[in-house]
């Protein structure tokens, strides 16, 4: 067994226990955690497939934004996680059976067709060779519309974002810049013509 | 050495974690995303896979876009769900029965 071996199945095993994780976990923190750590560990083995800008966009963008926008909005509900639970029992084995079912399904097709040493060998770039540059280099070209397409899209998200979850209290006191400049003299400040007064009385 | 059917296996294993996932915890919008997540990351394992051993870089082109609606997805989803948290208190999918569907 080589190294490269044992380091696919360390992670692959760490893949699948953390993952198993997420959705037995009592508590909603730790199956957002353990999905940090599933996707850490699957950046890992990306990294084995020489695919590195997208290990490392995996981890700033999942694991840098995604998840901690979920934890934030875990931590921010509160949530009875006895209420949550009390299905899961009684779904165990019928999802249990779907997950067999399809695992098999799929088994038969990948060993079907890449089993018995028909499954391709990886075959190890040159040491200059980059990934980023070869993902740029037709990102920019060959998918450019789409590129621009998936910059809208996250746009469209940010809006929606904001327009779903922003809401103005009836009571909220807020200042008005724009009155606070136009704001003369003559409105804030008033001269009072008034006798001086008798200092011994 | 590692063989293109292992990580075909691992991201078939990972869906169907994530499809259990689904049926385990379908009271809890918030593990549902997050299975949805475990779901696009075995497509996304599979494609990387496919882009590495066909030596074809369009696959992680694609594994890039993916990402990119996922997070839109995730962003939005979570959106929905403070919302729905706001209006009703409960995360429950049960107590979604207002529409009586």
């Amino acid at each position: 067994m080589t190294f490269e071996k044992i380091i696919f199945y360390l992670f692959a095993t760490i893949l699948v226990l953390a993952a198993l994780r997420v959705i037995t976990a009592r508590n909603p923190v730790h199956s957002a955690l353990f999905l940090v750590l599933t996707f850490f560990s699957s950046a890992a083995l990306w990294v084995l497939l020489e695919a590195e800008f997208l290990a490392i966009t995996l981890v700033l963008v999942y694991v840098g934004a995604v998840m901690v926008l979920f934890l934030f909005v875990v931590m921010m509900l509160n949530i009875n996680i006895d209420v949550m639970r009390e299905g899961f029992i009684k779904y165990l084995p019928i999802g249990i059976a779907v997950a067999v079912i399809s695992a098999i399904e799929m088994g038969i097709v990948i060993i079907g067709n890449f089993g018995g040493g028909k499954s391709p060998e990886f075959t190890r770039k040159s040491a200059d060779y980059s990934n980023t540059e070869a993902i740029g280099q037709v990102l920019y070209t060959e998918y450019l519309f789409a590129f621009e397409v998936a910059a809208v899209i996250l746009l469209v998200a940010i809006v929606a974002a904001i327009a779903l979850t922003m809401r103005t209290r009836p009571n909220t006191r807020f200042q008005n810049p724009s009155s606070q400049v136009i704001v003369k003299k003559k409105d804030r400040l008033r001269m009072v013509n008034m006798d001086s007064e008798d200092k011994q009385s | 050495m590692i063989t293109l059917a292992d990580y075909l296996v691992l991201g078939a294993i990972l869906f169907c974690l994530s499809l259990a996932g689904i049926f385990l915890n379908r009271k809890n919008v918030i593990i549902l995303l997050m299975s949805i997540e475990l779901m696009l990351l075995s497509v996304n394992m599979n494609f990387v896979a496919f882009s590495a051993f066909m030596q074809d870089i369009a696959g992680q082109v694609f594994v890039f876009f993916i990402l990119t609606v996922a997070a839109a997805e995730a962003a939005i989803g979570l959106a929905i769900l403070v919302v729905l948290y706001r209006a009703k208190h409960s995360i429950n999918v049960d107590d979604m029965d207002s529409m009586k569907g």
